[in-house]
């Protein structure tokens, strides 16, 4: 008996812990705004720190994960007689999986853990009660902005993470292994499909996004204010921001592509 | 000067995203931003579709003309019926023409071929071939293939 | 000591936090344009007290009143037109650390007032000659020391001429100058522009040095009230061992072994 009324009670708390983080992500976004060249001010400064600073990171993997990719569906496809195809593996398992995936989960750890931290911080300084008693919404002007910037930023990572993705494979394959320069490109346009791939992998992303930023400015607003607190949520924020990914990641992909 | 910076970089960013995403659309996935082609619509009745898949490409002596628009059950008939859209310059195509679902390779995508006919009508809107050929299946290949060496005996 | 108009009434308050009675119906006053000094052993949730007052936490039951108003009656608009007559200064300072010196203390001109950019910066000057520290202007917050950083955050309290500033532990980790130069600049800001003062400490010498009205909180109420100088003269053994600060007495050395304990460690 006392097991089942302790998971109910774990469930109820859940369920509380679920109902804040909605109405703290409601608030801060719908609550008075603050003025608005101070709001763009702000947001620029975010999307430089969420977005900008994590540009190599993103480059990089992209980068590497594309030519690894070639690499490896080269040595498989040979087997077959159809190299060409290395085109199609490289474009299709970027666009739908890899780059919304991958690039979410560096996400998480660059620049989701970094507002975590940043946020928490803040918090245990006493800046955001500082705000508060100036009578300035810490949530419109604290994390509204962040999260705006986290949401932008991570789809439009992805879209680089693809390209340079995608770039990096054509080099390995069509200058490095032969393949033939215009059956590579050809093979790849045949089998993505603009709506189905593309938008679909964007989509992904932005689903992406809003959970990994959600996660990680609740994480830090409502982290113990001490430098152990901050830690954990930092982890936290990392932990269960990857997790969200996968999760979401199946549910998106067999909503999306589970007819295929 | 600190936030003109910050500004410019989060420019560069913004503008590299959106260049991905042309990047992506147009070399990637071959999108043309030409208007939509206009088509007409032509069906076909098939005993066996094969996996065939939607906007599966539609040729004429290995040249795309057109896309299939849709697949489904002929109820009355139980047959496979394909919808699919020509180009519209395309508009010399015989009314007695045959199509065919051919597979590109041994393991590639399948197709569907048209072969001309002689007929001086040509197809329209919504018009229908009925000269089909199904697709192959391997099953029924080697059992008529059994069938007929059996018989031989 | 004359009768004077009270500026905070807190009535009757009951605050609880985790399960633990942080107050047991505290009653206090805090009369208008004197320096007040809240005083009690680490503990006894006097940077609570503020808090309350600023309405960040709301009392589990009685009211406080600041200048005629229950705050925690009041609409979150109102309540924010409220704490713009408010300024506290933070036991960290609490600067914002993505801004400068200047950009902190002119923050709350321009989030709350018409000024221009010009008269802005004219009175963020004369704020920052007034604590001393018109050469930092543009350091960030990570460059000052923690007594500059003190001056700054009450250069930024002062910004908006509020009719309330809260102090909490102003003294906390200063050496002998920075107390003595924020003993100086609390009276003296007192004493100008005729500011009700609050003062959260439990450095019993500066604090009473400085402080026209005290109040002893000890074990969730008040223990003592009265000018400074009845407090002193006070014969309440709490008090007394407080203001003494000897070791055992009302208050014991070793902490209560009871089942309190035993929760703490789970």
């Amino acid at each position: 008996m006392k097991s089942i009324s302790l998971l109910g009670a774990a469930l109820l708390d859940w369920f509380e812990a679920v109902g804040r983080a909605g109405i703290f992500l409601a608030q801060s976004i719908f609550r008075v705004p603050v003025r608005f060249n101070e709001a763009v001010r702000l947001l620029v400064q975010q999307l430089y720190s969420v977005g900008v600073l994590s540009l190599v990171i993103v480059v990089v993997s992209g980068a590497f994960i594309g030519m690894v990719l070639a690499l490896q569906g080269y040595s498989i496809l040979a087997k077959f007689g159809s190299e060409e195809a290395v085109g199609q593996l490289l474009a299709l398992s970027l666009l739908r999986e890899l780059a919304p995936v991958v690039t979410a989960l560096l996400f998480a750890g660059r620049a989701g853990s970094s507002l975590t931290a940043e946020i928490g911080l803040m918090k245990a300084t006493e800046q955001l009660s500082s705000f508060e008693m100036m009578g300035v919404d810490p949530l419109r002007r604290v994390i509204a902005p962040r999260f705006i910037a986290g949401v932008i930023c991570l789809p439009l990572l992805s879209l680089i993470f693809s390209a340079t993705g995608i770039m990096g494979g054509y080099v390995v394959s069509v200058n490095w292994l032969g393949v033939h320069d215009g059956a590579f490109w050809s093979q790849m346009q045949q089998s993505v499909y603009f709506d189905t791939d593309i938008i679909n992998g964007f989509i992904k992303a932005l689903c992406f996004s809003v959970a990994v930023t959600w996660i990680a400015v609740y994480q830090g607003y409502e982290c113990v204010p001490t430098s152990e607190g901050i830690g954990k949520a930092t982890t936290r924020t990392v932990v269960l921001g990857s997790l969200a990914i996968l999760a979401l990641d199946f549910v998106l992909t067999a909503a999306m592509f589970g007819d295929f | 000067m600190r936030s003109k910076r910050t500004e410019l970089f989060v420019g560069c960013f913004i503008v590299l995203g959106v260049l991905a995403f042309v990047y992506l659309a147009v070399q990637v996935s071959g999108l043309a931003f030409s208007a939509k082609k206009d088509s007409y619509q032509i069906v076909a009745r098939f005993d066996d579709i094969g996996g065939l898949t939607n906007r599966a490409k539609v040729t004429i002596a290995g040249v795309t003309v057109g896309s299939v628009e849709s697949i489904v059950l002929d109820k009355e008939l139980y047959m496979g019926l394909v919808t699919m859209n020509i180009d519209a310059d395309v508009d010399n195509i015989p009314l007695d023409s045959s199509i065919a679902i051919l597979t590109s390779g041994l393991l590639g995508e399948k197709y569907l071929g048209l072969s001309i006919g002689a007929d001086d009508e040509m197809l329209g809107n919504g018009d229908e071939i009925y000269d089909t050929q199904s697709a192959l299946v391997l099953e029924t290949l080697i059992s008529q293939f059994l069938f007929k060496s059996d018989s031989e005996d | 000591m004359a009768v004077t108009e009270a500026y905070i009434k807190v009535q009757n308050v009951r605050f609880s936090r985790g399960g633990r009675m942080i107050y047991d119906d505290v009653s206090l006053t805090i009369p208008k344009g004197k320096i007040t000094a809240v005083m009690g052993p680490s503990g006894t949730g006097k940077t609570t007290l503020l808090r309350l007052i600023a309405a960040q936490l709301t009392p589990d039951s009685g009211t406080i009143l600041v200048d005629g108003q229950n705050v925690h009656a009041l609409s979150r608009s109102a309540l924010y037109k409220v704490r713009k007559k408010m300024g506290m200064l933070f036991q960290s300072g609490a600067l914002f650390s993505d801004m400068s010196v200047a950009e902190n203390i002119a923050f709350p001109m321009e989030e709350h007032t018409k000024l221009t950019r010009d008269e802005i910066a004219t009175i963020v000057s004369s704020k920052l000659h007034s604590v001393g520290l018109r050469g930092a202007a543009s350091l960030m917050p990570s460059e000052l020391s923690g007594g500059m950083a003190r001056r700054v955050a009450l250069a930024r309290a002062i910004a908006l001429d509020p009719e309330l500033v809260m102090y909490d532990e102003p003294f906390t980790g200063q050496d002998p100058i920075s107390k003595g130069v924020l003993v100086k600049l609390i009276r003296q800001l007192n004493d100008d522009a005729n500011i009700t003062s609050v003062l959260v400490s439990h450095d019993v010498e500066e604090s009473l040095s400085i402080a026209d009205h005290v109040c002893i909180l000890s074990g969730g109420t008040v223990i003592a009230e009265g000018s400074a100088a009845e407090i002193q003269a006070s014969s309440d053994p709490q008090v007394v061992q407080f203001l003494k600060g000897e070791p055992d007495g009302p208050v014991p050395f070793h902490y209560p072994e009871d089942k309190h304990s035993e929760e703490a460690v789970i």
